[in-house]
């Protein structure tokens, strides 16, 4: 198959700084076509998620159809597909976000690091502390300032102390490539920032309540090329930590941030492999049709 | 130069917007009569003595509405507490808890509730609290407010709730903040000009309202000193000194008419500053 996208498109536009290109050396990359092994009973290294045969309804609507992949961690994983293939829905299973929609239900287990997510007596809540999640459009609170804005996570969950806070604050303002734009201003309302800067205060928002894995739902959608290039630079800062998981409808970006890509449509995982694999050398007819642009 | 057509057009235009001006004006003129008259026949008798004196007996000239004043804003204060909170809650329910099923239940009721009559709830407040208690009371007068004040409130709250964008929700939710908390430290903490709207709303309508107290504070000559006793309120003193037969009395009910008329006026403006300056 002739290699639908160059290593040229890798580093994409000159305003976007070329991302080192993914490598494949992530651990298990396992589970390509939707198929319904049940769990082994021991967790191999380095799978954040395990997802078993996961189908979701929004009462009768079936939008996720048998979907079992596993997610590896500290790395960067995109989901891919076009508009309605049950991306975003997917995205929010892992966090039980889903769950908020009346009438969703699941069938299917998912694991996140050997835990069920959804066992008798799991706390959503809990859940959604350890997995955190951006939106697509940036949202932060808009009668908190700044750093209000990124401790309230923490605020709201008990913490107290304040040398702690003081210092979440800046780690997270940083880690999130903030800090030094907004260090004089941490006073003025969240709101009063621009897109791409309330985007990344979402992130440190998120940020500061140490997740283990982040979930980002087409993050960069609504921002300029300038800030879309400072928030994958800021993705690919955080695949040592972190576990991400980013749905994007932007498959350069999904080139150039990911080690490993999901490619969904119409519900059903079609395939799920090493970047580089899906992008140039595609194993399913329908992954080429859509990585080359035929449809979707 | 416009051909006849537009000419008509023109000419039809400017009619209807006097036409228009005309019917505003038609609808503000009363109230501003009402206003300016009150002022005219109040001012007069508003003075020191009004404001800090207790009621001379019938017939005898001087004293003023000092308890009355201070009754109305008392039973202001006890319908404020003992209401407010249930209409809130309730409101919160609406928007973040409920089901539709439920909810248009809640929601018809509360209208049904908006629309009773208001010597309903004295009647109530008489029933369920004068007479248990053996006697008219501040208490049960609050409590009649109360009743008046939660549908209210509770409607408000729920459309000011209603408002708040989802996104924030999930935002919060995506944190791992708990449910509750969500629902006081974010979504009440954004709504919260929208809810003090709301409850100053319902204040200005209680404030000038006089058959729920007459059953229940009745009114008094003196200062009221403890919630068990009955109390003086602006409403019914106007009443009683409007119907009686002495100049004296006539005159302050004038002035307590405008008290009241510039304390609910005063209300309705500190709503309309508040919403002014909501900045979003």
């Amino acid at each position: 198959m002739n290699p639908v996208i160059t290593k040229k498109t890798f580093s994409m536009s000159d305003q976007v700084k070329p991302a080192t290109s993914p490598t494949s050396a992530s651990a298990s990359v396992a589970g390509s076509a939707p198929s319904s092994t049940p769990a082994p009973a021991v967790v191999p290294p380095g799978v954040a998620f395990d997802i078993q045969d996961l189908s979701i309804f929004y009462g009768k609507h079936q939008a996720i159809k048998n979907v079992s992949i596993k997610i590896p961690a500290s790395s960067v994983t995109a989901i891919i597909g076009p508009s309605g293939c049950g991306k975003s829905t997917a995205l929010r299973a892992l966090n039980r976000m889903h769950e908020l929609t009346p009438g969703a239900r699941h069938t299917g287990k998912i694991l996140m690091k050997g835990e069920d997510l959804y066992g008798p007596g799991v706390d959503a809540t809990l859940v959604r502390r350890r997995v955190g999640m951006i939106f697509q459009k940036s949202n932060p609170f808009p009668t908190l300032t700044i750093a209000e804005n990124v401790l309230v996570g923490l605020r709201l969950n008990g913490v107290r102390d304040k040398t702690l806070l003081s210092r979440r604050l800046e780690e997270s303002l940083r880690m999130a490539a903030l800090w030094d734009e907004v260090k004089d201003h941490l006073n003025r309302p969240g709101t009063g920032l621009s897109g791409g800067q309330q985007q990344r205060l979402c992130i440190a928002r998120a940020l500061a309540v140490r997740p283990e894995i982040i979930l980002m739902d087409e993050p960069c959608s609504a921002l300029d090329p300038i800030a879309t290039a400072k928030v994958e630079e800021l993705i690919h800062s955080l695949k040592t930590e972190y576990t991400v998981v980013i749905v994007t409808h932007n498959m350069q970006q999904a080139a150039r941030v990911s080690e490993n890509t999901a490619f969904f449509y119409m519900g059903s995982l079609i395939e799920f492999g090493p970047t580089e694999q899906i992008f140039m050398n595609p194993k399913n007819p329908q992954t080429e049709a859509y990585v080359s642009g035929r449809f979707g | 130069m416009l051909s006849h057509y537009d000419q008509y057009r023109k000419l039809k235009s400017g009619f209807m917007s006097a036409l228009a001006i005309f019917c505003a004006l038609l609808v503000v003129l009363p109230l501003i009569l009402v206003f300016f008259y009150l002022l005219k026949m109040g001012f007069s008798s508003l003075n020191w003595n009004f404001f800090t004196k207790l009621p001379k007996p019938a017939g005898e000239e001087g004293g003023g509405m000092a308890n009355a004043i201070v009754g109305t804003l008392e039973l202001m204060g006890l319908a404020l507490v003992m209401g407010v909170p249930f209409g809130i809650m309730g409101g919160i329910y609406l928007s973040e808890y409920g089901g539709e099923k439920i909810n248009s239940c809640i929601r018809f009721g509360a209208d049904v509730l908006n629309g009773v009559p208001s010597i309903v709830w004295g009647l109530v407040g008489y029933a369920l609290v004068v007479m248990p208690m053996g006697g008219y009371s501040a208490l049960s007068g609050g409590i009649a407010l109360a009743f008046i004040m939660i549908p209210m409130v509770l409607r408000t709250t729920e459309e000011v709730l209603v408002l708040v964008p989802n996104s924030y929700r999930e935002a919060a939710m995506a944190l791992g903040i708990p449910r509750w908390k969500i629902t006081t430290s974010i979504i009440l903490r954004t709504a919260f000009k929208g809810l003090v709207t709301g409850v100053l709303l319902s204040l200005g309508r209680i404030a000038g309202e006089t058959a729920p107290i007459l059953f229940t504070a009745l009114g008094s000559t003196d200062w009221n000193h403890s919630l068990k006793e009955p109390l003086a309120a602006l409403p019914i003193q106007i009443y009683y000194y409007a119907i009686s037969p002495f100049d004296d009395q006539n005159r302050q009910a004038w002035a307590g008419a405008l008290v009241l008329i510039l304390l609910v006026f005063l209300l309705s403006a500190s709503v309309r500053i508040l919403s002014s300056r909501r900045s979003k």
